[in-house]
């Protein structure tokens, strides 16, 4: 590809020496023109990128293909939710590229297919550490953020469960406790991903906080936000109150409801946390925990006929996808060894990251 | 016949002798386990086989030197040497024309294991010759005059045996000049085989010479010898250089290759062992696959999740450049990562090379890959706080 690049250098500057200043930023434009052209003179040569940018129109033709993700979406849809190394990453190619995975086409599939009228169906991305579960859930919650979903996405449910600073007694129930921190931090991204949904939904209750504030019946879920927001204290308890809202109404049909939890395991499992006299919490101890239970559990409208969930493999990437992503580290000059180009360094590089994505990118890092 | 310790003089020196020697009394068919006693000698001893007499002076000179040995004495070690193989052999159940020194050295490990980690503090039988150092005898007659024409250089063997070469060589320059004279004279360039053979070291000349010698003595011998050498036609020169050379044994390492099985898909594979500080290894190697390593069931991925780890499970595969074409079974126990990685290598160096050709083979071991790594961790000493390290000194 760097060929290619330098080839299409030169026939700019011959055409047109007078708009040499203007290279700069005209070379990205007329790269993506050319592409294809390029493409069908090497047409042996893997590509690793994708022109198509949309989600919903990836097929399997685009497997293993880096598609272009636009650094403004990614501050509406992902306030939170990117693994922090994707995130450096990120920030050192100035550009956010994810890779079109089986895994993620399956479920996209499955969504495009879904029917609204029947129950929420529930899938389980599990597989082995570091082949690529959060980013296929990234690729997913793309798409529907694209399609117009609500989207609620808790990125990993382990931080909810371990390193809190303030427990609180919880308000509204006596043997729970509340995290107040978490709860505002999640709220606070809440909003931004979603920020046209919460004037349109509208509350079916009235809840009271404390004996001055309440929220009448009827209010917009911006409020019942805000709320949580600016009173740390209730901050827990506002994000009950959505969850309950949001699991009430969506079978209504106004919105589509996605909900992503990352890291559910931490659900079920033990915390780290400690009351004052050292003796263990529970997870149904923390209201978040509890109520996010609840979201996740299948006791939405109808559901008893349907399977508990789907479970969709992440595995480790096939030689083809390897290919691919190796070809997206060279374009990016990310490699600086002199072996990283050749067949042996590849082979090299494939023995000892066993195609993991996650070990792939960690070794790569050195190189 | 008891280990002697013998000292001269009123010098009551007493060096304990660590070969312990069995000896067999002639009558009885028992023997009797070595004892170590004190001998003083008021007379000075002769040694070797020259023609020296007895001298008797007050003065001992031979007292400032070592313990010495009679002729006789060593004589008749010897002889019970030889008594000593025939009941050995006897006792062994073998014949006694025909017991060489190997069947000894089994013999009395047999007799006589001993737990030593020392090899030569174990019990040993050999020959006077190998036991008793040579000495050098008294060089000088009754009316004080030397023996030897070269007694007063200092080094006299080490210059008659100059002398003894320079005369070799310049008898094979006149020979040759007599064929050239002739026109008989051919160029056979017959030089021997000087592969497969060495110089004698320094020590070796010292001990054959029984006298000290220099470095710079040592060099000019050896070019010498390398000038009778280099004068083509001397055979009879030739004849005495090779007294002068060793020989040096080519193959250091002859690696035993596992033979290569078919299990029942017909598929190619081999297994062999390796092991690492206490870790122990076994791997199957197939000989068609993609390059994936299952290392007690698990992926090696999850097993060995540090870098280092695989890198060194790479490294055989690497070497050979066959990264993506063989498939490895393993189990390993013992040990910790780093080792059960070492022996898990091992094990799969060894288990490819039945699969590759002798020169490969000749590379892997040349790089390290077949050599099970022999250290292991050294026990603590009382004492000290751990192997080496010593507790903390205070002054006071």
């Amino acid at each position: 590809m760097l060929k290619g690049m330098t080839r299409l250098f030169f026939r700019v500057h011959k055409l047109d020496p007078g708009r040499f200043l203007h290279i700069g930023t005209q070379v990205p434009q007329s790269l993506a023109a050319h592409l294809d052209n390029q493409v069908s003179i090497e047409s042996l040569r893997p590509i690793s990128r994708t022109s198509e940018n949309d989600p919903a129109k990836h097929e399997e033709q685009h497997e293993g293909q880096h598609y272009n993700l636009p650094l403004q979406d990614m501050k509406t849809i992902f306030p939170h939710g990117l693994p922090p190394r994707f995130v450096m990453q990120v920030k050192t190619f100035n550009e956010a590229c994810l890779m079109v995975r089986k895994p993620a086409l399956e479920l996209l599939h499955h969504l495009k297919s879904t029917n609204f009228a029947h129950p929420a169906v529930r899938y389980v991305l599990y597989g082995e550490k570091g082949t690529g579960k959060t980013l296929s859930l990234c690729h997913i919650i793309h798409f529907c953020a694209k399609q117009d979903w609500l989207i609620l996405h808790i990125p990993d449910a382990h931080l909810w469960v371990k390193n809190c600073r303030d427990l609180l007694q919880s308000t509204y129930n006596k043997q729970r406790f509340d995290q107040p921190l978490e709860a505002s931090f999640w709220l606070k991204n809440f909003k931004t991903a979603n920020e046209r949904f919460l004037s349109q939904i509208k509350t079916q209750e009235k809840y009271v906080w404390n004996k001055r504030e309440s929220t009448e019946k009827g209010s917009p879920l911006g409020e019942i936000v805000e709320q949580g927001m600016t009173r740390v204290r209730n901050a827990t308890d506002a994000v009950g109150i959505v969850l309950k809202e949001l699991k009430k109404q969506s079978s209504l049909g106004i919105f589509h409801l996605l909900v992503a939890v990352d890291g559910v395991n931490a659900l079920w499992g033990r915390t780290t946390l400690k009351r004052e006299d050292k003796s263990p919490v529970a997870p149904e101890e923390l209201a978040l925990i509890y109520n996010l239970r609840k979201m996740v559990k299948n006791d939405w409208e109808g559901f008893d006929t349907l399977d508990p969930f789907i479970p969709i493999l992440v595995s480790n990437y096939n030689p083809k996808e390897f290919e691919s992503c190796m070809q997206y580290y060279l374009e990016n000059n990310w490699l600086q060894h002199e072996k990283a180009h050749t067949e042996e360094g590849k082979k090299e590089l494939l023995f000892l990251s066993n195609a993991n994505p996650g070990q792939l990118e960690r070794l790569c890092a050195y190189l | 016949m008891a280990v002697s310790c013998v000292s001269c003089g009123g010098v009551p020196s007493c060096r304990l002798f660590l070969g312990v020697r069995v000896s067999l009394a002639p009558r009885q068919a028992l023997w009797k386990a070595s004892t170590i006693e004190l001998q003083t000698v008021s007379r000075c001893q002769i040694l070797r086989l020259r023609h020296t007499t007895v001298v008797t002076t007050k003065k001992n000179v031979a007292a400032l030197r070592r313990e010495t040995y009679t002729v006789d004495f060593i004589k008749k070690q010897i002889e019970e040497f030889n008594i000593g193989k025939r009941h050995l052999a006897n006792m062994m159940g073998e014949d006694p024309e025909t017991l060489t020194q190997v069947d000894i050295d089994r013999a009395i490990a047999y007799l006589f294991p001993s737990g030593l980690f020392e090899k030569r503090a174990r019990p040993i039988m050999k020959h006077p010759e190998q036991i008793f150092p040579k000495q050098k005898s008294i060089q000088w007659g009754e009316d004080g005059r030397p023996f030897h024409f070269l007694f007063y250089t200092g080094k006299q063997s080490y210059y008659s045996l100059m002398h003894d070469t320079y005369g070799k060589l310049l008898n094979v320059e006149k020979h040759k000049n007599q064929l050239q004279a002739k026109d008989l004279f051919s160029e056979k360039a017959k030089t021997k085989d000087l592969i497969g053979s060495r110089w004698l070291i320094k020590e070796e000349l010292e001990e054959m010479l029984v006298e000290k010698l220099s470095d710079q003595d040592y060099t000019q011998f050896i070019q010498l010898l390398e000038r009778l050498l280099a004068v083509p036609g001397g055979a009879t020169g030739e004849e005495f250089v090779q007294r002068f050379r060793r020989s040096v044994t080519v193959q250091s390492n002859k690696q035993l290759i596992e033979p290569v099985q078919h299990d029942k898909q017909g598929r190619a594979f081999s297994t062999s062992h390796g092991k690492r500080k206490s870790a122990k290894a076994e791997a199957v190697v197939y000989e068609c696959g993609s390059g994936g390593v299952q290392v007690n069931g698990m992926d090696y991925l999850l097993y060995f999740p540090v870098t280092q780890d695989r890198e060194q499970l790479m490294f055989p595969f690497h070497f050979l450049d066959r990264l993506g074409k063989h498939d490895v079974t393993c189990t390993v126990s013992g040990g910790g990562r780093s080792a059960q990685a070492g022996a898990i290598r091992l094990a799969m160096a060894r288990a490819l090379c039945s699969f590759v050709t002798e020169e490969e083979v000749e590379w892997m071991r040349q790089a390290g890959l077949l050599t099970t790594d022999p250290r292991v961790r050294e026990r603590k000493k009382p004492g000290q706080e751990g192997a080496r390290r010593k507790f903390t000194w205070k002054k006071r």
